[in-house]
């Protein structure tokens, strides 16, 4: 009963995790197994020289893309799950509309973006900005001048703040879900004392339900960190524009194509699944804490 | 509990402005997938449509050979629908109704599973998958490996969303009372008809929520899909909007319609199982 399962899924799911770590330290390019050649931390001393300028460009994006979820997706999404656990009018109509967001696919939220907000000759921005007529057209996706410049090599790119908008117009709904959720989950009658005690909004807020929300808050945290990370679809299906590059790609690309180099690509792997492995274990530990049946 | 008016008033200025900015490209996606290309980019975005066609939408299906596309996507969509519920029921059921040595452990390694980028075991599957014949089946398996073939990209699908599905359904078999499984053992009762005809039935709102989540994840995938299959005629919808644009131009009308058409069947089961969707979320989140 649970052999079957448990062979699909370790040997699709795990085995391939652990062998992308070993073959980060060999030399292999694909094709005939007895090729493969040890390369020791080769491939990551590469990465941090050679390759230097993608693998930090790529870092800082995926970086950009955490800042971005954590100041102001997620803070906003528990917002509004905050607003609508008081059950105005029309809370559910709120709901689902925000929600919507989260049901399509990436993949073709990037293509609605890019021809309905995007559009050079006719998107909602130029429009409202008054820059539609060829010449005077801003270029949203092409741009990869920096917004904010850290170094004259590294920054965040103005298209790759084009892409991030459309990933948090759907982070916005779903950790709206989430945290509605626990929300809903906080007993009531905690609640009728702090009132009855005389407790303001903003007192009954802090000292009753945000630590009773204490696992949604890891839930969302882990969530929004793996989002981050895993953020691929909406860049690949846009063709990588210059300056949008996140690890993810990076693992592909190095993988595709005539120089196709698997020890390369795999040590991008390694880096991003040991980006995550805190995270996920931090979930794990806040999840099967007090569970022993 | 909210005390005063005002800040009624605020919250519902707040959410009214967000719900509508947030409706743009939606409310864009449509409006401009029928209009014709000609009248948007002359008159401009926000001008009153002066001739409404269904021209991009037939443009869109068969430039985006869209029939066969969804054709690959249920293909896909339907038996690993089926398989990760059966295959996670029985995983949940196994680690939540009886205490053995390894059950948290097993459900962990689950979970664990469910949160690891895909990119990062992409090579090894990939690799993994171009060593795996298979005979040649019609549509099915074309390539005659796993690699390239769509039973390749429902196992994956599988193998990566029981994860998620064997930690929501272990959450909500452990509600069920214990008894159950006692007083079955005492009519003796088979393993296999405690999960099939005690259990399952009894798990039916959870398997409902997930069923509507997972369709849509499923439905939604785009990276396994151009990760492990080279021809272009085999992939799933989500992927066939790369086919609508042009290298140097491409019609944003055409574009929205053929998005259009290809979210059209999570939008139709998310507006008719709404309650399902959230419900498949709010249990991943809660235990």
């Amino acid at each position: 009963m649970v052999g079957i399962p448990t062979f699909l899924h370790v040997m699709l799911i795990w085995v391939p995790a652990i062998l992308s770590i070993g073959l980060s330290f060999t030399n292999w390019n694909g094709f005939k197994l007895s090729k493969i050649s040890w390369r020791g931390i080769g491939n990551y001393k590469q990465i941090v020289t050679v390759f230097e300028k993608d693998f930090y460009e790529a870092l800082l994006n995926n970086l950009w893309v955490l800042v971005f979820l954590f100041l102001f997706a997620t803070p906003m999404g528990m917002f509004i799950a905050y607003l609508l656990d008081k059950n105005l009018k029309g809370t559910a109509i709120y709901q689902s509309l925000l929600y919507f967001p989260v049901v399509l696919s990436l993949a073709v939220v990037g293509f609605i973006w890019k021809s309905v907000i995007y559009s050079p000759r006719q998107g909602v921005l130029n429009t409202l900005l008054g820059r539609t007529d060829p010449g005077n057209q801003i270029d949203w996706l092409g741009n990869s001048d920096f917004v904010i410049g850290l170094t004259e090599n590294y920054g965040l790119s103005r298209n790759f703040l084009a892409l991030i908008a459309p990933m948090m117009w759907q982070h916005v709904g779903y950790i709206m879900v989430l945290y509605l959720a626990g929300l809903k989950s906080v007993d009531p009658s905690l609640r009728e004392a702090a009132a009855i005690d005389g407790a303001g909004e903003w007192q009954t807020f802090r000292r009753i339900i945000a630590p009773s929300l204490r696992p949604v808050n890891v839930v969302i945290m882990v969530i929004t960190v793996i989002t981050g990370l895993r953020v691929y679809d909406i860049i690949d299906v846009l063709n990588n524009p210059i300056g949008t590059n996140v690890l993810s790609l990076l693992v592909t690309e190095s993988t595709s194509g005539e120089s196709s180099n698997v020890g390369r690509g795999s040590a991008y792997a390694a880096i991003l699944l040991a980006l995550c492995f805190g995270f996920v274990i931090w979930y794990l530990r806040s999840t099967f804490k007090e569970d022993d049946a | 509990m909210i005390t005063s008016v005002r800040s009624r008033v605020f919250a519902q200025i707040f959410l009214i402005t967000i719900v509508f900015l947030w409706m743009i490209p939606i409310i864009g996606m449509i409006i401009s997938s029928f209009r014709p290309y000609s009248e948007t980019s002359s008159d401009g975005f926000f001008s009153w449509p002066d001739t409404l066609t269904l021209s991009n939408f037939s443009g869109a299906w068969e430039r985006g050979d869209m029939l066969r596309h969804w054709l690959v996507t249920f293909a896909v969509l339907v038996p690993a629908l089926f398989l990760v519920l059966f295959f996670s029921s029985m995983v949940a059921f196994a680690v939540s109704r009886y205490s053995w040595k390894f059950n948290i452990a097993l459900l962990m390694l689950f979970t664990a599973g469910n949160l690891l980028p895909q990119q990062s075991i992409i090579i090894p599957l990939f690799e993994i998958y171009n060593r795996v014949p298979l005979p040649e089946i019609p549509f099915l398996v074309n390539s005659g490996e796993l690699r390239g073939s769509l039973i390749g990209l429902i196992l994956i699908h599988v193998a990566f969303q029981s994860g998620f599905c064997t930690f929501v359904l272990s959450n909500y078999m452990k509600t069920l009372p214990k008894e159950l499984n006692e007083a079955s053992m005492v009519d003796g009762a088979s393993l296999w008809r405690q999960y099939w005809q005690i259990i399952l039935p009894l798990t039916r709102p959870a398997l409902a929520a997930l069923a509507t989540l997972e369709f849509a994840w499923i439905y939604n995938d785009y990276f396994w899909a151009v990760a492990l299959i080279q021809n272009g005629n085999d992939l799933p919808i989500t992927s066939s909007l790369r086919n609508l644009s042009g290298e140097f131009f491409t019609d944003d009308n055409l574009v929205a319609a053929g998005s259009l058409i290809v979210v059209a069947p999570t939008v139709l089961i998310y507006i008719l199982l709404r309650k399902q969707f959230i419900a498949g979320l709010s249990v991943g989140a809660n235990k």
